[in-house]
Order: C-alpha cells, then sequence, then structure tokens
C-alpha cells in the first residue's frame, strides 16, 4: 500500500481561468450536514481553489510542471471527518501537507479556525501547528528509535512548553491511557512495539499538544484487519470525546465510508466528486467514483458474483503530459468528444453533493456500482 | 482429480528464542483447477506454507516435514534440488506482492521471459521470443513486441505484477501461488489482475492457491477457502458456506473487523481484542483463545480438533455458532 506524495497533474497546457467557465455549484461553500449533529457550527478548516505545483526536469533541457494539487476546494465543519479518497498519485497525500502549510502552496488559500495560514510567518505557524497535526501509515518510521516512547511524546510537550515541570509525568501517562496503552509504554522504544501499538503512540503524539485537527494519512492501510478495526473505533472515540476534526486520506473505499461524515473523491489532482457519506455511497456520479467502488471487493460470494464490475482500462495517465479537459476521460467508459476541451467544473447531483462530470444527471453516469441500494 | 495433497505440514525455523513454529501440522487437499484461498493475519503462516510447497525454504534455518507432501503424485519434499529447480515454473509457479523484487532490475522483461522458456520448454531463441510476444498480449500488455526490450523500472506497478503473471504461466503449470499478488495495487488495478487471473487460470485449467489478507478479494475469486491463526488451519469450506456460515471465533473475528462498502454502515466494527500469539513453543489449547468472543467452557481443557459441519466444511472450534 502506498503512501507516497506522489506528484500527478491535469491540464498542463489549460490555464486555470478556463475552469471557472461554467460553475454551477458554489463549491463546498455551504456548511455540511454531516452524519454527527454538526450543522451550524462554524467551519474549521476551508481550503480555497489550492494549488500545489512541482516542478519536473525532463531530459536535459525541458521542465514540465506537475500539478499535484489543482484548484481545490472544500469546508470542514468542526468534529466531522472528511475523509479523501482515491489512489496512488491522486494528490490526497499533498493535500493533507498542503492543509498544514508543510508544503509551499502554488496558489490558493487554508484557512484553520479563521486563520488565513499563509498571512503568518513561521513562527506563527508552527504555533498554529499545534492544534493541527498529522499521522502516518508508517509511525515507527517516525519515532526515533533511539528514543523512549515517554520521551517522544514528552518531546512534543516540550516544544510547545506545555506540561511542564511536575505535571509532565502524569500529562504523559494520562495521553498513553487515553490511547488504549499501559502506563509502562512510556519506557519502552519503538522498536518494541507492534504495528497498532506505533499508531496509538503517534496519535497521543498529535493530541499531546492539544490537536483540534489531525490529518491521517493512510492510518491503517500497513496494519492487519483485526488491529486496523481497532485503531478505528479509537479514532472514533477520541473524536466523540474531544470533539476533534479529521481529515482522513485513504486508498481503502470501505474504511474512508467507515469513519468519514463527508467524502471527496481525488483523480490527477482535482476533486472530482464531493458529497456527504452517504449521499457519495448510494449514488456515486462520477465514473470515476462509480469504478472505484464497484471495483472495492465485498467479502460475500454470492454478491461478488453477482456484480456487475467497472474494469477500468490502463493506468494513470502521465503526470507530465496530462490528457487535455477532463483528466479521467483517457480512461472513463463513458467519455465524449467534449470531455477533451475544458475541465468540467463541478455539476449538482444533490444537497451538497457534486461531481466533476459534464454527464451528471443524465442516466448513464447513475449506474450503481453493482451493489444492492 | 486431486493435484496437491498435504498432510501434516510443519516448518519451524530455529531462533535465538527457540524454534519458531510457523506452521504447525497442516493438512488440505487441492483439486486440478481449483481456485483455494488462504486468509489470515500476518505471521498466521499462510506465506511460509506456500513456499515450503515451492521448496523455497532454506534448510537451514528452516526445517519441513509433512507425512505427505504430493504434487500430481510426485513427492515434493525428497526431491533433489536440481528436479525440484525442474519443477518450479514448469508445474508450479509463484507470484509474489512486489513484482519489482522479482524481476531482475538490470536485464529486460524479454530477456527475463525468454530465460524462462528456454530453461523449461527448451525452445530455440526465435520460438522463445514468439511465445514471449504472445504471453505478454496474454496478460494484456500493449504494444508487447516493443516492450520486450523495457526494463521493469519502466512499467507501472499494475504492467509489472502482469509480467510476472506472463513469466508464472509461460509453461503453463498445473499448480500457481498467488501470494499477496493485488496488494500492493491500487484498487482498479487489483479489479485488473483479479479479473486477469481468474480468466486465463479458468482457460488454462491451472489451480490456483491465492493468499490473501482480502476476505473481499477472496470471495470474489475462490471456491473453497483456507481460514489460518498461528500456524494453523482454524477453518476450512466452500466460500459460500464459510462466509454465510463462519464457524470458528477466529473467521468469526476477521468478518466482524472488515468495514464494507456495501449494507448499512455499521456504528462501530468489532475488532479482535489484543495481538497475535508467539509461535514459540508448543500450545496446548486453542492459540485465539485469549483473543476469543465466543470461547466456551471445553476452550479451558483441551485443543479442539477439526469436526465436520457439513460437505468440505470444518472448523476447529468448540463453539457453536452455527
Amino acid at each position: 500500500m502506498n503512501t507516497r506524495t506522489t506528484v500527478i497533474a491535469s491540464e498542463a497546457k489549460q490555464s486555470p481561468a478556463c475552469a471557472g467557465v461554467r460553475t454551477p455549484a458554489s463549491e463546498a461553500a455551504a456548511p455540511l450536514t454531516t452524519e454527527h449533529d454538526v450543522t451550524g457550527t462554524a467551519p474549521i478548516l476551508h481550503v480555497e481553489h489550492l494549488s500545489v505545483h512541482f516542478p519536473v526536469r525532463h531530459g536535459v533541457f525541458g521542465t514540465h510542471t506537475v500539478k499535484a494539487l489543482d484548484d481545490v476546494s472544500f469546508t470542514v465543519p468542526r468534529g466531522a471527518t472528511l475523509g479523501i479518497a482515491g489512489e496512488s498519485g491522486c494528490g490526497k497525500s499533498t493535500l493533507g501537507f498542503a492543509v498544514l502549510m508543510l508544503q509551499k502552496l502554488t496558489a490558493g488559500r487554508v484557512i484553520f479556525d479563521g486563520t488565513d495560514l499563509g498571512q503568518l510567518d513561521r513562527r506563527a505557524v508552527r504555533q498554529m501547528r499545534r492544534r493541527m497535526q498529522i499521522v502516518f501509515q508508517d509511525s515507527a518510521a517516525s519515532l526515533n528509535p533511539r528514543t523512549q516512547i515517554g520521551a517522544i511524546i514528552g518531546q512534543a510537550l516540550d516544544i510547545h512548553g506545555l506540561y511542564t515541570g511536575r505535571e509532565r509525568a502524569p500529562r504523559i501517562r494520562a495521553l498513553l491511557d487515553m490511547v488504549g496503552l499501559a502506563s509502562n509504554f512510556a519506557d519502552r522504544f519503538p522498536h518494541q512495539l507492534s504495528g497498532g501499538q506505533a499508531q496509538r503512540v503517534a496519535i497521543a503524539r498529535a493530541l499531546a499538544v492539544g490537536a483540534e485537527l489531525i490529518v491521517y494519512d493512510e492510518p491503517v492501510s500497513a496494519l492487519d484487519v483485526s488491529i486496523q478495526a481497532q485503531i478505528v473505533n479509537l479514532l472514533q472515540s477520541l473524536q466523540r470525546e474531544l470533539r476533534l476534526t479529521y481529515l482522513f486520506i485513504s486508498h481503502d473505499l470501505s474504511i474512508v465510508r467507515h469513519i468519514s461524515d463527508i467524502v471527496a473523491v481525488m483523480y490527477l489532482g482535482r476533486i472530482v466528486e464531493f458529497a456527504p457519506k452517504t449521499s457519495l455511497y448510494a449514488r456515486p456520479s462520477h465514473p470515476y467514483s462509480q469504478a472505484l467502488l464497484s471495483a472495492v471487493p465485498v467479502p460475500d460470494p454470492a454478491l461478488e458474483r453477482a456484480r456487475r464490475r467497472i474494469i477500468l482500462k490502463g493506468d494513470l495517465p502521465d503526470p507530465t503530459n496530462p490528457p487535455s479537459g477532463c483528466g479521467f476521460r483517457t480512461r472513463c467508459p463513458i467519455a465524449l468528444a467534449a470531455c477533451a476541451e475544458t475541465p468540467p467544473p463541478p455539476f449538482p447531483v444533490a444537497d451538497d453533493h457534486w461531481a466533476r462530470c459534464i454527464r451528471v444527471g443524465e442516466s448513464v453516469t447513475s449506474s450503481a456500482p453493482g451493489l444492492p441500494p | 482429480m486431486t493435484l496437491l495433497r498435504v498432510r501434516d505440514l510443519h516448518v519451524a525455523f530455529a531462533s535465538d528464542r527457540g524454534m519458531v513454529r510457523a506452521v504447525q501440522g497442516i493438512s488440505f487437499d487441492l483439486d486440478e483447477g481449483e481456485v483455494l484461498g488462504v486468509v489470515g493475519e500476518s505471521g498466521s503462516g499462510k506465506s511460509v506454507a506456500a513456499l515450503s510447497i515451492m521448496r523455497m525454504i532454506p534448510q537451514p534455518p528452516g526445517r519441513v516435514s509433512a507425512t505427505e507432501l504430493t504434487l500430481d503424485g510426485e513427492d515434493l519434499l525428497g526431491l533433489s534440488e536440481a528436479r525440484a529447480r525442474d519443477l518450479r515454473g514448469a508445474r508450479m509457479a509463484m507470484v509474489f506482492q512486489d513484482p519489482m523484487r522479482s524481476l531482475n532490475p538490470v536485464l529486460t522483461i524479454g530477456r527475463q521471459l525468454i530465460e524462462v522458456l528456454q530453461r523449461h520448454l527448451r525452445l530455440g531463441r526465435w520460438d522463445a521470443r514468439a511465445r514471449a510476444i504472445e504471453l505478454l498480449e496474454m496478460v494484456g500488455i500493449p504494444r508487447a513486441a516493443r516492450r520486450l526490450s523495457a526494463y521493469p523500472h519502466e512499467f507501472s506497478g499494475g504492467m509489472r505484477q502482469r509480467v510476472m503473471i506472463a513469466i508464472a504461466l509461460s509453461c503453463n503449470p498445473k499448480l500457481l501461488i498467488a501470494d499477496e499478488a493485488t496488494t500492493a495495487l491500487d484498487v482498479t488495478i487489483q479489479a485488473q489482475i483479479v479479473d486477469l487471473v481468474k480468466r486465463l487460470t479458468r482457460e488454462l485449467g491451472t489451480a490456483v492457491i491465492w493468499i490473501s489478507h482480502d476476505l473481499g478479494v477472496v470471495a470474489g475469486m475462490c471456491d473453497r477457502v483456507n481460514v489460518m491463526y498461528a500456524g494453523r488451519i482454524v477453518e476450512t469450506g466452500k466460500v459460500d458456506d464459510l462466509f454465510r456460515h463462519p464457524s470458528h471465533g477466529y473467521t468469526l473475528g476477521l468478518l466482524g473487523s472488515t468495514p464494507r462498502v456495501d449494507g448499512t454502515p455499521q456504528d462501530r466494527l468489532t475488532p479482535i481484542e489484543g495481538l497475535p500469539p508467539d509461535l514459540i513453543g508448543q500450545p496446548t489449547l486453542c492459540p485465539f483463545l485469549p483473543r476469543c468472543q465466543v470461547s466456551v467452557p471445553a476452550c479451558q481443557d483441551s485443543m479442539p480438533p477439526m469436526r465436520g459441519l457439513g460437505p468440505l466444511h470444518d472448523a476447529a472450534c468448540f463453539a457453536d455458532l452455527a
């Protein structure tokens, strides 16, 4: 399972201005109704027209631009989970980094709890980051192998000058307890931990500094299913107790469905579909979302035999030379000539649900992903 | 017609802390053309069992024993190393999770494919080349003739796995073992590869052992499934029976831990608490007992034997889950 920050692109030759020719849906501007009751709360995270482009050297003279993120906008209400689904190279990890300002933005704004992070100097961003943390897939690799777990969590406290002196040890114990580890784990070294335990430590470290928004980049992908379920349940309990907001990046659509309130499906640096979870899984409306969902295997032999799978042709296009118009059209089973012209704007599907496909609304795109309703 | 017979297979490895008993007495049959799934978590012994069938466990430090291990009636354990090399590739072949590690990075795809054909089928250079092109076309690699001179790094992950499948099926083996062959791939590419393996092995009549941690893939592609835990087969059955009536605490736990894209979303998953056991030493009770949610008093007394629940459906569990 792959979480490289692979760079990908779309529409190298299109000027960004083309994107807004028709704008049927105001992109993610309104607060979303989610599974928890978070309606009416102020958004904690608002991302506007975010782009991250990487120059890539090509041969001796040429340089290409890879648009890892291209004009991405969304809003996440406090206490909600936005699931970001997509395959390798779709830009989902870059998005996670960009939101935390760990990645230089080419364009766009990240507004966290009312503050435009791009306007802050480095020190202020660092202070702000106390409230925004990230947890990676391979947490063992992000823990210093020579440092005991207690000290690793303690360092996070020290950096932000929290819980000094006598408060420090009890705070570390409390954090370990919160993530379901006994207090004697404070004396262990990272190599003495199983994959699930390392993930718990990474979560404790994020909570140590009082994070309000946590970006999870494939946090359970390397774990066995039984351990995966333990961690997913832990994330859900912590979210409810502490009213945390999650950005949950994963290639696994089953887990994204389980944990998210809102889901963004990404392809070649763009969000191709955005919707409340229930609406997305009931009515996937972008042909890529449909193919993605239809490809997810289900542990039910009878259903698997009966399913009609949409098998996509070929691989992701070369990100340095992406297709014109809609980035998905080269693999799309329902592409039209018009799809090559301009990148499709978001078209409304239902309340708070949009898809970047010019065929939204035609019967051809409403085919179910081979699953019973 | 039984192709592979495995009886009481044990595999152990010497370590500083004692013998690690990776496979602890497994028995199963595989018919010609049958697709058998093997599911279980890391350390359940599924890969080690497969490698021992392929005669790929180095001894020492490994130690492989069985009362019977035969492919098409030929004893695999007693084979000379030379004869084992003849069988591997020709009569049985294996595809791994990471094709980049199986392919030689400094040789072209064509060279690696042609080598197999020359070695096992004794084809001449031009015949082997022509056959190599056919094979690449068979696994869906576009412009096959031109791609022969490409190196592994010039292919995407999915395309590399297609090349591995072409090499594995090149000599029309009777048995193909795929060990997490689609785990590293994106889900749409996984669907392509599963589709390809299903179609080709059906056409060629190849029997498949499909090792995966993904219950969904196994449900969709296999006829029968073995569930392994701590080096043992704890449940076996036809996919329909096993998924509809899981009859071992561990199988039940696996299904409860797996979120699904269909049906009503669950509010909470039911994880299997705790960690898998250490494989050092000889267990006297069910190895899953410490994590089991459905244990009964009998579990405290002895190791549960395999018991029949229906045609081809057996589970080593005292609890009555049906």
